[in-house]
């Protein structure tokens, strides 16, 4: 597997708020090679946490990629036949420009300077790395969960640019509850002290509110019945309760666990900024339905929801494919039984994988 | 219903296993646009796209088959037929079809008008309930029917409307279907007269009158 990993800077972006942002860098990986008539380009966008490094032991600290168990040679997205980037979101803090970045005008960190940007913000940079990849259109986008957005944002922004979108465990607008759990996060991290309005770079940041944020987070992405396959009410390292308010339980040990992991690598202010580009997304933007917002899309699509996905659950997908079907476009769709919740996407993916290599083998085929 | 309109074929071959799925590969014009109802795991469909180079869709209830289908290539969307369609938009395709489906439906007669609104035509092959071999299974059980066609005990049946090739010819009629063909098989025989009683498959082209 051919690895690169790079940084591409742009002068300036335009953003949806109307606010111009510059310059602007963005850090991608890409696995396998560009084949001559660069068509076997796939773009794979990474949910709200995620980072470029999608496959393959990471650079730092050797550990595999967020999607290492579809990509790679053989895999769902076979990096012997295929070509397959992943960039950091804009707005992130993982090499690509966000809140924690430095703001050229000022020396210092944008923090809350930074402007409030959306899924179509993302697209629209990413689509600047692809313009400077020489790619001129790309076999297949897709993610799950937030990156299921930005490839229906790419497939309805750039129609012309994209060949086929997989949008998985994902939905065309925001629901109430997806805006609450959002909110929580949001008001656990403003509520620690350390945010200090989001100027806290260089001083000890709000850890324990990015902690809890992240907690809530945990249980929207699992199910009931893997929480109890998991945790049960299994005691941790004890016989009997402690009768205080340490850890008793084996899933309290486990949320704080990830709680404090997580502090490690996110910046609180991308939590923030991030998570309500999340809430803005509506594919429908003011228009009259979904089948309108949908007009433009010329892709072939392969939607994909999960039985036990709670926090995305299968109506959202299904209104997708309903909308997409009334604009007689090409859809394929089907709801892969999983107990694991909304995290099926990242764990549960043998049926997954084999969908996703036909549906890119008949895409790549029909092009060709 | 008259034999002139029934294509006098001695054999009628096999395309996947089944001689049902010859007769549609044979009316099916190349380059339209082809919705499988039922299509189980898009055999025909992939047929059809690599021999006819149709444009194929499919609709199957089963998750199962839906993923075969979409591993082999083929669209294919999970949902119920009954409810399935009425997202389409009129006369999204040339044909329809219902292979073998129609006797599963909840409601046949609003799934031949919906088949008839989002395709051109439509192309409906089903077991036919009239054959001989029913009629004397019955008669002589006193039971509901078990035939080679009909295997399934009452309660384990998938199919919950038995229909005949004339309870089919009476429908088109009074729905003012213009059957265009049809065709009646027993085994990889053509079958050119008595078809109600002597056919086990019928497959029919139908346009709206």
């Amino acid at each position: 597997m051919i690895v690169t990993a790079d940084t591409v800077r742009f002068d300036s972006l335009s953003l949806d708020s109307g606010a111009r942002l510059g310059p602007v860098e963005i850090a991608y990986e890409a696995y396998g090679e560009l084949n001559a008539a660069k068509s076997n380009a796939i773009l794979v966008l990474h949910a709200f946490s995620g980072d470029a490094h999608a496959a393959g032991p990471g650079p730092e600290n050797g550990k595999s990629g967020w999607w290492d168990n579809m990509i790679g040679s053989g895999k769902a997205f076979d990096t012997d036949r295929y070509c397959v980037i992943c960039s950091n979101v804009l707005g992130g803090c993982r090499g690509t420009t966000g809140p924690a970045s430095i703001n050229p005008a000022t020396g210092c960190p944008y923090g809350l300077t930074f402007p409030v940007i959306t899924i179509g913000d993302m697209v629209r940079l990413q689509r600047m790395l692809i313009d400077s990849l020489g790619i001129p259109r790309l076999l297949a986008v897709t993610g799950g969960s937030m990156g299921g957005m930005q490839a229906l944002e790419w497939a309805v922004g750039h129609p012309d640019r994209v060949v086929s979108a997989i949008p998985i465990a994902t939905t065309a607008r925001h629901s109430a509850q997806q805006i609450a759990f959002n909110e929580v996060g949001r008001q656990a991290i403003m509520a620690d002290p350390n945010w200090n309005g989001g100027d806290y770079y260089g001083k000890e940041p709000p850890a324990r509110g990015l902690a809890v944020a992240r907690m809530v987070g945990h249980i929207t992405y699992m199910s009931d019945h893997s929480m109890r396959e998991k945790f049960g009410r299994r005691l941790r390292g004890k016989e009997a309760f402690g009768f205080d308010f340490e850890v008793d339980f084996e899933v309290e040990n486990y949320l704080r666990y990830r709680g404090t992991q997580f502090v490690n690598r996110f910046d609180a202010n991308s939590y923030l900024y991030i998570s309500k580009a999340m809430d803005y997304f509506d594919l429908t933007g003011g228009q009259a339905s979904l089948d309108a917002a949908l007009e433009p899309a010329r892709a072939r699509f392969l939607v994909i929801s999960f039985s036990s996905d709670w926090l995305y659950p299968s109506y959202q997908s299904q209104e997708i494919v309903r909308a997409l079907r009334a604009r007689n476009c090409d859809v394929a769709y089907v709801e892969l039984e999983s107990s694991y919740g909304h995290d099926s996407f990242l764990v549960d993916v043998e049926e997954q994988s084999s969908l996703i290599r036909g549906f890119l083998a008949s895409t790549f085929e029909k092009l060709a | 219903m008259s034999a002139h309109t029934t294509r006098k074929r001695a054999f009628v071959p096999e395309l996947l296993g089944r001689s049902d799925y010859a007769i549609i590969g044979q009316i099916v014009e190349p380059n339209t646009r082809v919705l499988d109802l039922g299509c189980g795991e898009g055999e025909l469909l992939e047929w059809l796209a690599h021999n006819k180079n149709v444009d194929a869709r499919g609709v199957e209830i089963s998750g199962a088959k839906v993923q075969r289908a979409i591993a082999r290539g083929v669209s294919v969307f999970q949902s119920d037929i009954d409810a399935g369609l009425a997202d389409f938009p009129d006369q999204a395709f040339d044909y329809v079809i219902l292979s073998q489906t129609l006797q599963e439906t909840r409601h046949p007669r609003e799934v031949l008008r919906e088949m008839l609104r989002v395709g051109l035509r439509g192309i409906v092959a089903f077991p036919n309930f009239g054959h001989w071999a029913v009629r004397l299974s019955m008669l002589a059980s006193g039971r509901a029917p078990r035939t080679s066609l009909f295997p399934y005990e009452w309660y384990d049946s998938p199919n919950i409307h038995f229909l005949t090739v004339q309870d089919f010819e009476n429908l088109a009629a009074a729905e003012g279907f213009r059957v265009e063909r049809r065709y009646f098989l027993a085994g990889h025989r053509g079958v050119t007269w008595l078809p109600n009683l002597l056919a086990e498959v019928a497959v029919y082209l139908v346009s709206q009158g």
